[in-house]
């Protein structure tokens, strides 16, 4: 619900204020494209709970590794996990182009331009990521 | 023939209806008229009883923003030919109570404008004898894109967050904010920080980024909230680390 | 209850969290969640696996990411309430549900990989 603040709105008892639809994300692309980002903290959080599933599993020796493996080629699990993937990709892909926004680097009196920050954050992605799929499938 | 566009102005008279309505007119719509001409026309040619507001023509003023097919935009610098067939939907500023018609009340960033002292604050003046602050171009630099703002509140219009609560303090009132805590010869970051860091300061804004889009100046709102909130994070750790004065 | 005070803290792991959920978790999920069980790759043996997170480090790694993940995911997902569903004057009832969640879900974390 709209309102606005209080100070100046009971003398002008004329004044349209529209209200604010729940539905105001649908009103244009670059509205949903935003709420379609915070939601994907949902699927963060599941990523999380995902990953220590499978933690646990692994502790817990052969038998219960196999079945976790099992258990996540099931349909729904699957199709959890490629949305999941679509959207935490999503996350990684925002939060790298808008990272210079917060960060402004100096080097001496100039500015580090805002591309080459972005452009080191997706470095570091491939790297990171180069780093656990060897940890898990290589050596 | 002269080409002509239709436009759909939303009408408010609050003596006669409690909702807006829209009324068509048919302007001319030559290469060179942007909005504004059209409503210039209509002022005086169809209607004299529409009211708005606008003073310069020249994109410098900030007071003829409105919502031009559902976008924020300066209506002296968007073109009717762009809209060509038409229509063209001509409504107020959004988030804003309506006055009459295209008119909007900004009371509300008034008051927020001033919180944030958009002014450089000296700990202590130096006398007058001593001459001016100096500043490099270098220096200017740092802050010369927040000081672009015309106050024109398209952000304000685009920004989600304000439509939904209000208290939101907004993006023009916090990169102008930043404008003086970025200019070397301003000792108020701390003052202006204490307004800031409040809820309705910085914290509220999710980073939609609408505001930067929408700006007919450049000024990046957005980004100057972001820088914002890793600066006033960065000092709540140091204050938590190191009280007082270190 | 939501201090002020409490708000940049609150940003600073929010951030955090953005940065090591974007950089870690696309990975593993898709080597976990669909290139091995689709068969593109062979999943790693349960010894290696069980190797690689027993390891001090990576063990310490998993609890830092799983940490501050789930404090990225709940401030992000507390705010997408407020303003996608308008419902601020539940506050406090959000906040509790959102960052209790994240702390309930990083002491397994740390349960799981101090035991592991």
């Amino acid at each position: 619900m709209a309102h606005i603040a209080e100070h100046y709105t009971e003398y002008h008892p004329r004044w349209l204020r529209p209200h604010i639809s729940t539905y105001w994300w649908l009103r244009k692309w670059s509205y949903f494209a935003f709420i379609l980002r915070e939601i994907s903290s949902l699927f963060v959080a599941w990523s999380v709970v995902y990953l220590l599933l499978l933690v646990y599993a692994a502790g817990q020796g052969a038998a219960e590794y196999e079945a976790f493996l099992e258990w996540s080629r099931q349909p729904w699990v699957m199709a959890l996990n490629v949305s999941s993937l679509a959207l935490v990709a999503f996350h990684a892909v925002t939060w790298f182009n808008l990272a210079p926004q917060a960060l402004v680097v100096h080097v001496g009196h100039k500015h580090v331009p805002g591309s080459l920050i972005a452009a080191s954050n997706y470095v570091a992605w491939v790297v990171v990521s180069a780093i656990v799929a060897w940890l898990l499938i290589g050596g | 023939m002269q080409k002509q566009i239709k436009l759909q102005v939303a009408r408010y008279r609050p003596e006669q209806e409690s909702e807006s309505v829209f009324d068509e007119f048919e302007v001319p719509c030559p290469n060179d008229w942007v909005v504004l001409d059209g409503l210039n026309h209509i002022k005086d040619q169809l209607d004299g009883t529409l009211s708005y507001r606008w003073s310069c023509r020249m994109g410098i003023c900030g007071s003829c923003g409105m919502t031009v097919n559902g976008e924020p935009k300066l209506t002296c610098a968007t073109f009717l030919t762009d809209y060509a067939p038409g229509p063209v939907r001509v409504e107020p500023l959004r988030n804003f109570p309506v006055i009459r018609d295209l008119i909007v009340d900004l009371g509300d960033f008034m008051q927020k404008l001033v919180r944030v002292k958009p002014w450089i604050v000296r700990a202590a003046e130096k006398p007058l004898s001593s001459g001016e602050y100096l500043q490099t171009p270098e220096e200017m630099d740092e802050y010369k894109q927040f000081s672009m703002c015309i106050n024109c509140m398209l952000c304000y219009s685009a920004c989600p967050i304000y439509g939904l609560d209000p208290k939101f303090i907004g993006p023009a009132a916090i990169a102008l904010a930043q404008r003086y805590n970025l200019d070397s010869r301003d000792e108020g970051a701390a003052e202006r920080l204490e307004v800031l860091s409040d809820h309705e300061g910085i914290w509220g804004c999710t980073f939609v980024g609408e505001c930067t889009k929408v700006c007919p100046k450049n000024v990046n709102p957005a980004g100057a909230i972001q820088r914002y909130k890793l600066n006033a994070a960065l000092e709540s750790v140091k204050s938590f680390f190191l009280p007082r004065g270190a | 209850m939501i201090k002020r005070s409490a708000e940049p803290l609150l940003w600073m792991t929010f951030s955090a969290g953005g940065v090591v959920a974007a950089l870690v978790l696309p990975v593993l999920l898709f080597l976990f969640g669909v290139a091995f069980p689709l068969g593109w790759l062979t999943p790693p043996s349960v010894t290696h696996l069980a190797a690689v997170i027993g390891h001090p480090l990576t063990r310490l790694a998993l609890v830092v990411v799983c940490t501050v993940s789930l404090f990225h995911a709940a401030h992000r997902f507390r705010y997408t309430l407020y303003d996608g569903l308008q419902i601020k004057h539940l506050n406090e009832l959000i906040a509790i549900l959102c960052y209790g969640g994240a702390v309930v879900g990083s002491l397994a974390s740390v349960y799981l990989l101090a035991t592991f």
